[in-house]
């Protein structure tokens, strides 16, 4: 197991490498300089700024000091339009949040999601079954950034019953809207493909002998089925992951929560690039980190992965 | 269930007459009543995106100066004003922009699940054809590609080389692929073993000949129905971009620039400006969901 750990890490590693570099030489073609907004600045200030943010260097040493800096003490460099701050800083402000609404919608979609397909597939063709069936189709159709706008509608607009955005602090009437937003798809996600295996699981013979030897169903379905039937929910939580890293821009800008993602899109938006390069690659490394560890989580539940 | 049913009862009265795949899956798929009135609607949706501009009274970029600045009363939809879906904050016609919108959305849709059928199912069948070596870094790119958040990677493309059409269908084309490959290649790993794929390499039929030939012709079936199934998801990514104003540039739009727009506007009671493209973008995805599972349904061998 320990070898599989070690093997997947060493795959992991030039994966990151690999789109750090992709990143940095994007920035580094990106026509324009950063400062270039700032009209009229004397030929000899604009050499000092960027003898300042090292940009006067040839690319190798560029690309190997910002390479070494983010090794050695996670710094990602300076933000090249917030003179006062760098990317460390914003990511400081940004990421706790993105982090709490982030958690409570994973463990919403997961829990929710498996919890529904599960009982539609054991409740097959009664009422749950249709509507977890319902839900999920319904679902699909309501992204992140269309579910955002008609929740607010309703309850912020009509009943009034929760704030349409802000954080403070995180207090839970401000987490509940965006965890809902964020959730909502990888939940219905997530419960189709519960109850889909679920049901195939079901129908296998040897839960037909298990039943046959007189178990309870309550033993049979939470022994001898759930596992097998939770592996297809595991290999989609790397999918759902992504998705939600992503969502959580628009759950950002919708709800103004301050998280890393009204950053991102502020900084594409001013060509802020120190600050758009630090969370590409912050949320790159995140995503391949749980993506190893969904594929330990899996290789450790199916015997059949040899490793 | 009732749909098989149904179609057993027609095989049974019908006079023998030899059925090919095809005919077969297409008698399956008209029995599904959600599908075919999934397929009824994205027609009724096509029809909507290339009639409408022959249809509207306005264009999608100028603006009513009778409406703007009390756009919450004059720009309401009304068939007076010819305004049918009313008018946006600006006072620029709804219906037209919507017309225009769904042309972008479905374009990007389309191009983006082409882009898939074709690269993917050929990269696929390439990786799960020759197997070893190949297939083993192949699909190693497949997955470190995967493994990266593409939606931040598509953003910096957009601002690094400038928003344009061009530059979404580049971003689009780069991911839309990836999932269509795996599939691909898990169909000619079964494909493979058959006795006609044999038969053919022993008469010395070459590589890409079969592949082309005897593989893709076979894989078409499960590629459809994806494909069908990556429409949705392509128009979701653009509508996503478009949502943070970083896709197709103004005066052109795309629902989820529309939706946006709409919903920045909720608060002033100017409903309609969220709704009606919220409910094209709705009805269309409904649309090619019950689609692809009828196909499926219609073409997955599993179930027969």
């Amino acid at each position: 197991m320990s070898f599989y750990i070690l093997k997947r890490l060493l795959v992991a590693i030039p994966v990151l490498l690999f789109l750090i570099v992709f990143t940095f030489v994007l920035m580094y073609a990106a026509p324009g300089s950063p400062f270039a907004s700032e009209r009229g600045i004397p030929p000899a200030v604009l050499a000092n700024l960027q003898a300042q943010y090292g940009l006067d260097q040839p690319f190798h040493i560029q690309i190997w000091r910002y390479l070494v800096a983010l090794v050695t003490e996670f710094d990602f460099g300076p933000s090249f339009i917030y003179r006062d701050q760098d990317v460390n800083s914003l990511i400081a402000q940004g990421f706790p949040v993105t982090l709490t609404y982030g958690f409570w919608s994973f463990v919403v979609a997961v829990l929710v999601g498996g919890a529904l397909g599960i009982l539609a597939a054991v409740r097959h063709n009664t009422w749950l079954d249709y509507l977890a069936v319902g839900v999920s189709i319904g679902a699909q159709v309501l992204p992140n950034f269309v579910l955002a706008p008609i929740l607010v509608l309703t309850f912020t607009l009509w009943l009034g019953w929760l704030p349409g955005g802000g954080w403070q602090g995180g207090q839970w009437q401000f987490v509940v809207l965006p965890v809902i937003a964020l959730s909502t798809s990888y939940m219905a996600s997530i419960a189709r493909i519960a109850r889909a295996s679920m049901l195939e699981v079901l129908t296998s013979n040897y839960i037909r002998t298990a039943r046959a030897k007189g178990l309870p169903a309550r033993r049979v379905i939470l022994r001898h089925a759930l596992k097998p039937a939770l592996l297809p929910v595991i290999s989609y939580l790397g999918p759902a992951f992504v998705g939600m890293i992503t969502g959580s821009v628009v759950i950002d800008i919708y709800f103004s929560t301050g998280g890393i993602g009204q950053f991102f899109v502020a900084s594409a938006l001013n060509r802020d690039y120190g600050v758009m390069m630090g969370i590409t690659i912050l949320l790159g490394a995140l995503t391949i980190l749980f993506n190893l560890l969904v594929d330990v989580l899996y290789a450790w539940i199916d015997p059949k992965i040899r490793y | 269930m009732f749909a098989t049913k149904s179609v057993a009862d027609d095989l049974a009265t019908a006079p023998l007459k030899g059925r090919s795949l095809w005919a077969d899956a297409r008698a399956r798929f008209f029995h599904n009543r959600a599908a075919v009135t999934g397929l009824i609607v994205l027609i009724a949706v096509a029809c909507f995106a290339i009639m409408g501009p022959f249809i509207a009274p306005w264009n999608n970029e100028d603006i009513d100066w009778n409406v703007l600045g009390n756009v919450q009363t004059g720009g309401r939809p009304s068939l007076e004003t010819g305004h049918w879906f009313g008018t946006d904050a600006l006072g620029r016609d709804l219906f037209a922009r919507t017309v225009q919108g769904t042309q972008i959305s479905l374009l990007v849709g389309i191009v983006g699940a082409l882009i898939s059928v074709i690269v993917g199912t050929l990269y696929g069948a390439v990786a799960g054809y020759f197997g070893g070596r190949i297939d083993n870094v192949m699909m190693r790119v497949v997955d470190v590609l995967m493994s990266i958040p593409y939606m931040f990677v598509l953003i910096l493309l957009l601002v690094v080389f400038g928003r344009s059409l061009f530059m979404l269908f580049v971003g689009i084309g780069l991911v839309s692929w990836l999932d269509m490959a795996r599939i691909a290649r898990g169909q000619t790993l079964t494909l493979k073993g058959k006795a006609y794929i044999e038969a053919a390499r022993a008469t010395g039929v070459r590589p890409f000949t079969i592949i082309l030939r005897h593989i893709i012709p076979n894989l078409l079936g499960v590629v459809i129905v994806y494909a069908t199934l990556l429409v949705p998801s392509m128009i979701i990514y653009e509508s996503f971009i478009s949502f943070l104003g970083l896709g197709v540039q103004e005066p052109l739009t795309s629902w989820g620039a529309l939706i946006n727009d709409g919903a920045a506007e909720m608060t002033n009671g100017t409903l309609w400006m969220l709704t009606w493209p919220l409910l094209f973008f709705v009805i269309t995805l409904f649309g090619f969901f019950f689609v692809g599972d009828g196909l499926r349904d219609a073409l997955d061998p599993k179930d027969r």
